[in-house]
């Protein structure tokens, strides 16, 4: 049943040479390579990475919007992990973490299904240090590649405190992305940079995740600063709820773009998530082409 | 005031800064402004000015003698009650809106559980003029009505939190969420010995006045240190504020009291310093929280707001970790007979988190102490509804 990274997704097979040659990273491992082969074989401006909660609105909603992010056209999926205490998310976020927990998914749920999408594309888990730090840095690292993630977005591991969740992302070949911020200084941004596998995460707003109205003036400045020194790709996320948003935010030099907050409400509010979320998907996917 | 040079952001292994990049910075900003005002002798005045002539320091020391009788033992209570506000809170509150206005943030954000933080905050801020935006668990709006309606009076927005359990876990999330959108112009100010560093050393600073004047007091009016110093421990502020004077008396046993609930083993309690387990990261720091086998964060329980909550200051579990400081917990229950028998003894009613503290005070001393410090840390006027609720 089981996949490995290397022979799944069409994506990883489809002009790795091409990705490489584009961003020569000074990281390696297999999710790194996938994650660069997806980016460089993205059929548009931008890579389409939409968000999916693990067991939300129920476990077998979130297969049905996995399914349904294949068949649209994602280029990679960012599955999210429930926890209790999401510091950097908002309330649509936040919410679907709290119904997930209620309805009893565990990490243990959200590494079958992260196994069943990483068959289709790359998958990018996101979870909170605490998540990491009760299997312990080494373990946690080690059981996501077993269930084929290629990438470990953590929001409240600030690059001072990363040593050992890096070392451990390393070893294992999972590419630990980096967070890069607005308020991010010039040397900070560099140094986050740097260190980053897979692709840079630039959140987009000074604030936590949600619909915003705009995409705000300091995007295409910031793109641009992380451009100048990144060699991984950089995706633009926090914010983007609407396909005008995300032609903005390739236009504005974004190599991938995170949809999140619009898709999970979509989801918490659909009669048929799987069906709902694909739609809404369809018009991410046509604006970036 | 003594401020060190250089702000700790590990005790052992605990402590750190697990917070979204977006704060990264704000928290260098904050530190560096921390240090300079530590230099700045302007501003150390104007802060004691305050604290003296505003807030009431210093406190009294007491010898409760009706106390000490009951106790067997000699009780000294540092009234932290007879401050301006009624608890400690307003020690940090004060120094930490000063130096939010020092660093131009016209905007000051807190959370609250009992609602002396949430008071403390926007007295500040309506002393120096500032904006004040107070989180307050929904659960804990109820709990603690007359704070709210103290809050409001003195210009305060109270926002009531009404996700996860709507007590102070909750609304500490949502301040750092709120901070981490507005962080620009916004300073928020942590009630507590926990978060990311600066903050955990920063409060400590601020509240170590308790402790350095109940020293000196205590010397002078004894003639020797406690045996045992008591203190209750949400967060651990006025605990580690009591402390901290004393950790370098190697003959002075430094005691936490954290909320049993409804006791520790059916996990309806607010004492992860107690129960030990394996450390864990809440609100930006590593320290003792209650967590399940996942990591996911689990409702802490207490009747008391202020010590409903499931984490811990970083250096109570370094404290804790080298021996330094004991923790133990009082259940529910004990909690308000205590309440009521300092409230009947000594004509002083001691807020519910205080009574935890003065429930260990009361019982039994395997240690022979024969002189006790206890931090009276707030008054419990807050907590007279919920208490003849309870025995309704």
């Amino acid at each position: 049943m089981r996949e490995t990274a290397a022979d799944a997704g069409p994506a990883a097979g489809e002009e790795p040479a091409q990705a490489a040659g584009r961003r020569a990273g000074a990281a390696s491992g297999a999710g790194h390579e996938r994650i660069a082969a997806a980016f460089a074989a993205a059929p548009g401006r931008a890579a389409l990475m939409p968000y999916l909660m693990a067991g939300f609105p129920t476990r077998e909603g979130a297969r049905a919007i996995g399914r349904a992010y294949a068949e649209q056209g994602a280029d990679l999926v960012e599955l999210g992990l429930p926890f209790s205490d999401p510091l950097a998310d908002g309330p649509v976020i936040h919410e679907a973490g709290t119904r997930a927990l209620a309805n009893g998914t565990t990490v243990a749920d959200a590494l079958a299904l992260c196994e069943e999408l990483a068959a289709r594309m790359p998958v990018v888990v996101m979870g909170y240090l605490n998540l990491v730090l009760a299997r312990g840095a080494e373990a946690f690292a080690a059981t996501l590649v077993e269930a084929g993630a290629s990438g470990l977005i953590v929001p409240d591991l600030p690059l001072e405190e990363s040593d050992e969740v890096l070392g451990a992302c390393d070893a294992a070949g999972l590419a630990l992305v980096g967070l890069v911020a607005p308020t991010s200084s010039p040397e900070r941004l560099r140094a986050i940079v740097q260190r980053a596998r897979g692709f840079v995460y630039a959140v987009s707003v000074v604030g936590i995740t949600g619909e915003r109205t705009a995409l705000a003036a300091h995007v295409g400045p910031l793109l641009e600063r992380v451009k100048g020194c990144s060699p991984v790709p950089v995706a633009l996320g926090f914010g983007i709820s609407t396909p005008e948003q995300a032609t903005a935010a390739a236009a504005a030099g974004a190599e991938g773009v995170i949809v999140a907050s619009r898709l999970m409400r979509e989801a918490g509010q659909a009669e048929d998530p799987g069906a709902a979320v694909g739609a809404l998907v369809a018009g991410f996917r046509a604006a970036l082409r | 005031m003594t401020v060190e040079a250089g702000v700790a952001h590990r005790f052992g292994p605990y402590g750190g800064q697990y917070v979204p990049e977006t704060l990264m910075p704000a928290l260098g900003e904050l530190e560096a402004a921390w240090v300079a005002v530590g230099e700045d002798p302007g501003f150390q005045a104007e802060l004691a000015l305050l604290l003296r002539d505003y807030a009431g320091r210093p406190t009294p020391l007491y010898l409760a003698e009706r106390l000490s009788e009951a106790a067997g033992r000699e009780v000294w209570l540092k009234r932290e009650d007879l401050m301006h506000t009624g608890s400690h809170k307003l020690n940090n509150a004060l120094g930490q809106a000063l130096l939010g206005r020092r660093m131009g943030k016209e905007r000051i954000i807190a959370e609250t559980g009992a609602g002396q933080h949430g008071v403390a905050t926007a007295t500040a801020c309506a002393l120096l003029g500032l904006e004040c935006v107070v989180y307050m668990g929904e659960e804990d709006t109820r709990r603690q009505r007359p704070n709210v309606e103290r809050m409001r009076l003195l210009g305060a927005e109270v926002r009531p939190v009404t996700v996860g359990a709507r007590t102070l876990k909750e609304a500490v999330s949502e301040a750092i969420r709120d901070w981490v959108a507005n962080v620009a112009d916004t300073h928020y100010v942590i009630g507590s010995a926990v978060g990311p560093a600066p903050y955990p050393a920063m409060v400590r600073d601020l509240q170590r006045v308790i402790g350095d004047e109940a020293r000196a007091q205590l010397l002078e009016r004894a003639g020797a240190l406690p045996d045992r110093v008591i203190a209750c421990v949400g967060g651990g502020s006025n605990s580690i504020g009591t402390f901290t004077a004393f950790v370098g008396d190697p003959g002075v046993r430094l005691i936490g009291v954290e909320g049993a609930g409804e006791g520790l083993d059916g996990g309806r309690h607010g004492a992860p310093l107690t129960a030990g387990g394996r450390a864990g990261i809440l609100h930006g720091s590593l320290s003792a929280v209650m967590q399940d086998d996942e990591g996911q964060i689990t409702d802490a329980h207490s009747i008391s707001a202020g010590l409903d909550y499931p984490g811990s200051g970083p250096e109570h579990a370094w404290l804790r970790d080298s021996g330094r400081a004991v923790y133990c917990a009082v259940h529910d229950d004990d909690a308000v007979a205590a309440f009521r028998r300092v409230t009947v003894l000594e004509g002083i009613v001691p807020a519910l988190e205080t009574a935890h503290a003065l429930h260990h005070a009361l019982a039994p001393d395997p240690g022979s102490s024969t002189r006790d410090l206890v931090c009276l840390s707030g008054r419990g006027d807050k907590d007279l509804a919920e208490v003849l609720a309870r025995d309704a």
